[in-house]
């Protein structure tokens, strides 16, 4: 069955002020000692079910798993490969922090297999990213991503963030024009959230996180889709946009519900049998991680068999991430029901409030839903 | 047993103060409460009880006492705990007593929840001697609170028994005291039978049970009595005493206090402070100071899950059984569906009979803001009572309408008085009193209109003194004032369990404030909503709670979805207590916006 496969590298310079995930800088494992890890977590997977096998889609995430030297990210490539093997055609993402990119380097990634960059440049004004704790510059972030062309990446994402303290909607309509400008494959644009436990969150406490009115946050949600619309880029979910025929086929992945197995320190996982699907993810601190890896042992937590309702639930939340949205028809072949069914009146009622719409088979986001989606999304749980 | 050997008493104590463990001392020294028994606190058991219980049941205990004179004594205890909703309750407990302990704990001092009840006692014609509790503290100061009862209260206090409840110090001397200094009761077992009714509640196997002192003549189990106030006859089941359990007995006779079963069906019927006499010799008058009680306050509660309204009609029935002085009738809200339209006595009675409905039953309710009786005079004479906004007349039909007035005595150390004297002039108060009743305590006495202390006067009294000032009241008259009703709006629609009367003067002000507040708690919705308060067709104030544009979440980092999940399901508890009125979705909160202390 076909399985993506996630791999997560937990380590930074520098842990960016908005961050909540597991992420650590200044830690003593060595790259080596932590892909040994991944690569044998790898073979322990292989020698019992549910076994992940042809893998379409690979994906570095941390983290900053730019930080992992070429060779480093090429032996987990050819684990998989040798493990579950890879599709013809699969698709191999790295995510990169500009600020860790040389062309060599970048060169040496495409040799080793990647065949896509998710190059986090979150904005291109170096006094915006200083306040994130990036740990890169703008002109950075541009060299990053003409390099990449040059080492040969003809996939790349960009990732871009807004909202930011102290941003406007011109600054963030110059960012998507930039971002344009560099005519990537690809771009990511997700406003800002507030994290609990990141040190932005203490700020915002305070009252010292000068966040833009919501008024001007709309207004850059709205900008976000009309530029990149006319720019060429599908919208084709919440916060993602694509030139036809690059979307990221592993996020995706997600949002369909199909199978990912996720390796690395607090890397999550999702079957979608047996039963109703079941979800698990690795311990997070990198150490434990380790420590049960070395033992032979599975490094899961949490591991969790949906119910009926939880994963129609889902199916819900997630497939209308998209924009194409649901097919109802899918839904009901399987869970045995209708969405109307399901959620009595609930459809109707988020189409009355122009939320939903519901057109050829299929239910999707409307503009304005995209804008409010968890209201939509609370509806089915 | 000869009447001269009987002693009927109560204990008042401030909360804390170490009533329970007293009464505890007391019971094992006379040998009520065996070994065995010890370690349960005999009064905390009622406490709980009480705490539970919705109206405050008095208890009675009779203690057998061997005195140093060699004589034996019979001594009742009643123990009447207070509170300003039931002072009516705790007067008519005490009057069933000759004497009463004040109890004051001698690190602490004298408290205003005592002070009221001491008086109640004076009124009453008590004997009260003070006992200073836990002397054994290191920071007891006998001879400061000694100094301060006699300042305070105006009671001789220099031979104060100095006790210790927890270690058991002073538990004889305190008996002694009681029969040396607590009169007997002075009755007469031969003439016609006159007994105060001064408790009764439900219990299920046996029907009615009633707490009587006998002041005249004598009871026999067989016997039809009569009860005065109601003019029902009952025949006696049985007559007894709680020592502490129930003990049945052949009769009681005048001076004693002990229990009456008569078949009588409901609480209704054994009204407090009533006479019970015989019905075939009655005596010539009923005692006196008997008095009808009538809920004070009113409020409308309503199920928030409209399913659980036949669960809430039955709760209400059940919690009526044992409280005659809680009152309910169906309400309809065009807002709220159906509910209930509740009476009670105060504010501590609506606690806690909402709390019990609550925790007890499981019920999700809305509570909406509390009212006062009104009486609206009309053109034509009649005169209507009104316990709800929503039943005030239309405008052509009032000729004016009259407010209740409280006389509420404040007790708090003298740096609050300036803060509590604004609150109370603010309050529409008419100051009457300020008394100093030592240099740093503070007795400050008001009249004020009930309608104004129902809304927030408390919480704002406890933030104004850090909790030091107490309030205690009691209901004087109707007044005249000019009292409007005020309608809150929501988006053009009046939604009438938001209604409320209000003195004209404060209609503006409280008007901007609510909606105001009502802004910050209703969360952002789909579209706009515009929040109005109104009298009649003008609007006084107006918000708007903005549409709600933007709700996403941030990015998923490496399909975590559990967590996507948790984040919805979050969402979803916060919209799980709202109230749909109409396409709007209102908090619970939003209901009590009015309640909330303004700063």
């Amino acid at each position: 069955m076909a399985t993506a496969l996630y791999i997560h590298y937990p380590f930074c310079l520098q842990k960016c002020l908005y961050c909540d995930f597991n992420s650590v800088a200044d830690s003593r494992i060595a790259p080596e000692e932590y892909v040994t890890a991944v690569v044998r977590e790898m073979e322990l997977r292989a020698e019992r079910p549910p076994l992940p096998v042809t893998v379409p889609t690979l994906y570095f995430g941390g983290g900053t798993p730019s930080l992992l030297a070429p060779a480093l990210v090429g032996k987990v490539i050819d684990a998989a490969a040798r493990l579950y093997g890879l599709a013809a055609d699969a698709e191999i993402t790295l995510e990169a922090n500009p600020g860790t990119l040389t062309r060599e380097k970048l060169a040496a990634y495409r040799s080793a297999g990647v065949n896509r960059l998710s190059l986090g440049v979150q904005s291109f004004h170096d006094p915006l990213l200083a306040r994130l704790g990036r740990i890169h510059s703008a002109a950075e972030a541009r060299a990053a991503f003409s390099a990449a062309r040059e080492a040969g990446f003809a996939n790349i994402g960009i990732d871009l963030i807004h909202s930011l303290p102290g941003e406007t909607p011109t600054l963030w309509e110059e960012d998507l024009r930039q971002a344009v400008n560099l005519a990537p494959e690809h771009i990511s644009a997700y406003a800002l959230t507030v994290e609990e436990g990141t040190p932005f969150y203490r700020l915002e406490q305070e009252g010292t996180l000068p966040l833009p009115e919501e008024e001007e946050a709309v207004s850059m949600l709205e900008m976000t889709v009309s530029i990149l619309q006319k720019a060429g880029f599908e919208h084709y979910e919440i916060s993602n946009f694509a030139r036809p025929g690059f979307r990221s086929r592993h996020n995706q992945v997600y949002w369909r519900r199909e199978n990912y197995c996720g390796f690395g320190a607090g890397a999550h996982s999702f079957f979608v049998e047996p039963g109703w699907g079941v979800r698990w993810h690795n311990t997070d601190a990198p150490e434990r991680y380790l420590g049960a890896i070395r033992a032979g042992a599975p490094a899961e937590e949490e591991r969790t068999c949906l119910s009926r309702g939880e994963a129609m639930a889902e199916s819900l939340f997630l497939g209308l991430r998209l924009l194409e949205g649901v097919e109802e028809e899918g839904f009901a072949r399987e869970f045995g029901c209708t969405i109307d069914e399901a959620y009595p009146g609930v459809v109707r009622k988020l189409c009355a409030d122009g939320l939903l719409e519901r057109r050829t088979g299929r239910l999707r986001l409307s503009p304005r839903g995209v804008s409010v989606a968890n209201r939509v999304f609370v509806g089915f749980l | 047993m000869k009447i001269e050997n009987i002693r009927n008493f109560s204990i008042i104590a401030h909360i804390d103060h170490g009533k329970s463990t007293l009464a505890d001392r007391l019971l094992e020294y006379t040998g009520a409460l065996s070994e065995r028994e010890r370690q349960d606190q005999f009064l905390d058991k009622m406490d709980l009880e009480r705490e539970r219980g919705i109206t405050i049941k008095a208890q009675t205990v009779r203690l057998n006492y061997r005195a140093a004179d060699g004589r034996d004594y019979v001594l009742n205890l009643i123990d009447t705990p207070g509170h300003v909703d039931f002072t009516y309750e705790v007067s008519r407990s005490l009057s069933a007593c000759e004497g009463a302990l004040l109890v004051v704990d001698a690190s602490q001092g004298v408290e205003a929840q005592t002070l009221a009840n001491v008086y109640l006692a004076i009124d009453n014609n008590l004997e009260v001697f003070p006992v200073l509790n836990k002397i054994d503290l290191p920071a007891a100061e006998p001879e400061r609170v000694r100094q301060e009862i006699e300042e305070i209260i105006g009671i001789d206090a220099h031979d104060a028994v100095l006790a210790s409840a927890k270690e058991g110090i002073g538990t004889k001397d305190i008996l002694e005291e009681v029969v040396v200094k607590i009169p007997p009761p002075d009755g007469d077992s031969k003439s016609p039978l006159k007994a105060l009714l001064f408790d009764s509640w439900y219990d299920q196997y046996q029907g009615v049970i009633i707490l009587v002192r006998i002041v005249d003549g004598t009871l026999k189990k067989g016997e039809k009595i009569l009860l005065m106030a109601t003019r029902k006859s009952y025949e006696v089941l049985k007559v007894g005493v709680f020592a502490p359990d129930m003990r049945e007995m052949t009769q009681l006779s005048a001076g004693e206090v002990g229990f009456i079963i008569a078949g009588i069906k409901e609480v209704q019927d054994a009204k407090v402070g009533d006479t019970v006499t015989h019905l075939n010799t009655p005596c010539s008058a009923p005692l006196p100071g008997f008095k009808e009680v009538k809920p004070m306050v009113f409020s409308g509660l309503y199920p928030i899950d409209t399913a659980q309204y036949e669960q809430l009609r039955d709760a209400l029935a059940k919690l009526k059984l044992n409280d005659s002085s809680f009152s309910y009738e169906p309400e309809t809200s065009l807002a709220l569906g159906f509910g209930f339209r509740c009476g009670f006595l105060g504010l501590l009675h609506m606690e806690i009979i909402q709390e019990r409905l609550e925790r007890e039953f499981n019920l999700e309710l809305i509570t909406t803001a509390p009212t006062v009786v009104y009486k609206v005079n009309q053109p034509n004479g009649n005169v209507v009572t009104i316990e709800s906004a929503n039943q005030l007349p239309p405008q052509q039909e009032i000729d004016y309408i009259e407010e209740p007035y409280i006389l509420a005595s404040i007790h708090t150390p003298n740096e609050y008085v300036g803060g509590i004297l604004s609150l109370c002039e603010e309050k529409r108060g008419i100051q009457r009193e300020i008394k100093y009743l030592t240099p740093t305590r503070v007795m400050i006495i008001y009249e004020l209109p009930f309608n104004e202390v129902v809304l927030d006067f408390y919480d704002r009294l406890k933030s104004i003194s850090k909790g030091y000032a107490s309030l205690d009241y009691e209901q004087l008259d109707y007044r005249r004032g000019d009292l409007v009703r005020m309608n809150i709006l929501i988006n053009g629609d009046p939604v009438d369990a938001l209604s409320l009367i209000i003195h004209r003067d404060k209609a503006y002000y409280r008007g901007r404030d609510l909606v105001a507040k009502m802004k910050e708690l209703i969360p952002r919705q789909m579209f706009e909503i515009a929040i109005q308060a109104a009298i009649g067709t003008k609007v006084i104030a107006r918000e708007t709670v903005k549409a709600l544009r933007k709700d996403v979440l941030a990015k998923c980092y490496g399909g975590d979805i559990t967590r996507k999940r948790k984040l919805l399901e979050k969402q979803k508890e916060g919209k799980k207590r709202m109230k749909s009125v109409g396409n709007i979705e209102l908090p619970q909160e939003a209901f009590l916006a009015i309640l909330k202390v303004e700063e």
